[in-house]
Parts: structure tokens; C-alpha cells; sequence
């Protein structure tokens, strides 16, 4: 639902890291994004589209790669992937408690970008 | 034909505005103000909970209100009438508030000597709890029509909270909401969270989130 200020966000990084190195059009834009985010692939693409018009970026294809959700246990520190759906019903596989922090899953980040 | 070469760029697309949360919390805590967030779905009780919270703090502490409904001002002159500062953000149709649009606000209250000021964030589960407004506490609300599947549909916004306040608890016997199971899934999320069972409506529980927040507000002041 939040789509537009986060493209506005990747396309003004972009912008500034094809100023830095004399980038002449953007091809592709590598993101990775965390599964607990509710982010619409497809949405933010197409803003992107209507934002980028007229910039060295209009055109680039926004890749996202999706970081699974993981948890620690608290208990006995083994860390597992879990489904953003069942969190709050998924135990540890180690101990069988339900007692985990969150350590991946919140990504939001531009990993690189294929310019020429 | 030109080559493609790969920039490395290693940012995050939130750091804007986590800069700029940043400087929200030191600024306030410069002042001593404690700045609360407040967040959850439409008709679970934001207003009336601040309303309440109103009434139990006024006489110890100097409290102001940050109102992000849509698009009315009713909720900022319910709260204004009780003689709080009180400042509503027209947020139009925006999903959430971010750390710029609560500069404004608390820009806005900057005339008043606050101890706390709390916002009153857009009504939704999703976008809120993916923006840092500033705030030194994240606080919310689920009330109990909606449901004890919550914490499963939004994970993320009971994760990031420092408390959960479950509301229209006088709605329990006639709804199969079912507090243990909504605890356990919680806590497995949160384990820090703390949670508090309230009424807005018969005033259960209040007693227990005022001495929750006046012990906060005075650690606060403390520690800054």
C-alpha cells in the first residue's frame, strides 16, 4: 500500500549513484526486499515506469529478490525460516518453544544496479 | 553497443527517513518530551483511547496530541476541546505517516512545554509499521471484533510494538475471540511486548496503561 514514497525512495538513490559514476541509462535494479514486507512487486514497477519517465532510469527493470523470514530462539539460538502467515503458531524446531526473534525478513535495500 | 557494468550500491531504501526519525527522537529528547506512537486499524479505539489517556494524565503530565486521521479534524477538536494541544496532519490519503510529515506536528507544537506527545497514526495495520515516525515508544491497539488471527495477518506491526493494548474487552462473551491463543501467537512474534487488557468503553484496564505510561514518561525524563 505504500508503494509510491518507497519508489520515490529507489528512484532517488538511483538518480544519485548514476550521477556518481557517469551512468548514461539504467537496465536493471537490483532489490532485496524482506518477505515480511507487504510490497507489490508489480506496483512498484509500474510506478516506477511513471516516476522514471524522463530520467537516465525510465525504462530499468526493478529485480526483487525476496529474503526469507528467519527467527533465533531465544532458548537454544538455532535459527529457522519461518511463513509470514503462521509466525505466531511456528515453534522451534530445536526446542519446540515459541519463543523467536526476528532476525531477517525486514530487508529493504538497493544491492546494485546494471547500468551502462 | 555498450557494455552493462553492475554498480554496487548496498542501500536502504528506508534511510531517509530513518535519518530523519533519528533526528525526531534526539531533538525530543533534548527536550525531555517522550514522543508515543500510536497505531492501529480504523474503529479499534486510537481516539478514545487518547481521550481516556487525556483524563488520566492531565493533572501530572503535560501532554500533546499529534492527529493523523485522513482527511477531517474532528479527532484533533475532540482532544483540542479538553484543553490538550492538539495538531491534525492533513494526510489526505496517505496509508501512514513517515518522520517528515511528523516534523511538521511536532514543529507545530513546539510553543507548548510537553512531557509527552503522542500520535495518533493512520488507521492500518500494514504501512504504519514500516515507517519510524521518531517516536521512542510504538504502541497499539487491537480490539476485540477484529479478531485473535491478527497477529498472524500482520506480523510485522506486532513486532515492532512496545506495547499491545487489546481493547472492547467487554466484547469478550460475545465473541470467540480467544485471549490465550492471541497471547501465544503474540508473544512468539514479540517477546518483549507487553500487553494490556482495556475497556475504553467501561474503563477496564485504563488504570493499568496510565501507570504503564507515567512510569515510562518519568523513566524517560530521567534518562535523557
Amino acid at each position: 500500500m505504500h508503494e509510491l514514497p518507497i519508489t520515490e525512495s529507489i528512484l532517488n538513490i538511483v538518480i544519485t549513484y548514476a550521477e556518481k559514476n557517469a551512468v548514461k541509462k539504467v537496465i536493471a535494479i537490483n532489490l532485496q526486499v524482506g518477505m515480511l514486507s507487504d510490497l507489490e512487486d508489480e506496483w512498484i514497477q509500474r510506478y516506477f515506469d511513471h516516476l522514471s519517465k524522463g530520467t537516465v532510469a525510465e525504462g530499468a527493470k526493478l529485480k526483487i529478490e525476496r529474503i526469507p523470514i528467519k527467527l533465533q530462539c531465544n532458548s537454544c539460538a538455532t535459527s529457522y525460516e519461518v511463513e509470514k502467515t503462521n509466525i505466531g503458531d511456528t515453534v522451534c524446531p530445536g526446542c519446540g518453544k515459541n519463543d523467536g526473534k526476528l532476525i531477517s525478513g525486514r530487508e529493504y535495500h538497493i544491492k546494485d544496479m546494471e547500468v551502462q | 553497443m555498450e557494455a552493462v557494468r553492475l554498480i554496487e550500491v548496498k542501500e536502504d531504501i528506508l534511510a531517509d527517513n530513518i535519518k530523519i526519525a533519528a533526528g525526531v527522537r534526539q531533538r525530543l529528547s533534548i527536550k525531555k518530551t517522550m514522543l508515543l506512537n500510536l497505531m492501529s486499524s480504523p474503529g479499534s479505539g486510537k481516539t478514545s483511547l487518547i481521550l481516556k489517556t487525556v483524563e488520566g494524565l492531565k493533572d501530572s503530565i503535560r501532554l500533546g496530541v499529534i492527529e493523523a486521521d485522513i482527511d477531517s479534524t474532528v479527532d484533533a477538536e475532540k482532544v483540542a476541546a479538553r484543553g490538550i494541544p492538539a495538531i491534525q496532519l492533513r494526510t489526505g490519503g496517505f496509508c501512514h505517516l513517515d518522520a517528515t510529515m511528523v516534523t511538521q506536528g511536532i514543529d507545530a507544537l513546539a510553543a507548548n512545554k510537553l512531557d509527552l506527545i503522542i500520535i495518533e497514526n493512520v488507521g492500518n495495520l500494514v504501512c504504519p509499521a514500516e515507517f519510524d515516525t521518531g517516536a521512542h515508544k510504538n504502541v497499539m491497539i487491537l480490539s476485540v471484533p477484529e479478531g485473535d488471527d491478527k497477529p498472524l495477518k500482520y506480523p510485522l506491526m506486532f513486532s515492532i510494538c512496545d506495547v499491545l493494548l487489546v481493547n472492547k474487552i467487554d466484547y469478550l462473551s460475545l465473541s470467540d475471540f480467544d485471549m490465550a491463543v492471541m497471547r501465544k501467537r503474540v508473544l512468539a512474534l514479540n517477546p518483549n511486548i507487553r500487553i494490556i487488557e482495556v475497556s475504553c468503553k467501561t474503563g477496564a484496564g485504563i488504570g493499568d496503561w496510565i501507570a504503564w505510561l507515567k512510569k515510562e514518561v518519568a523513566a524517560f525524563s530521567l534518562s535523557v
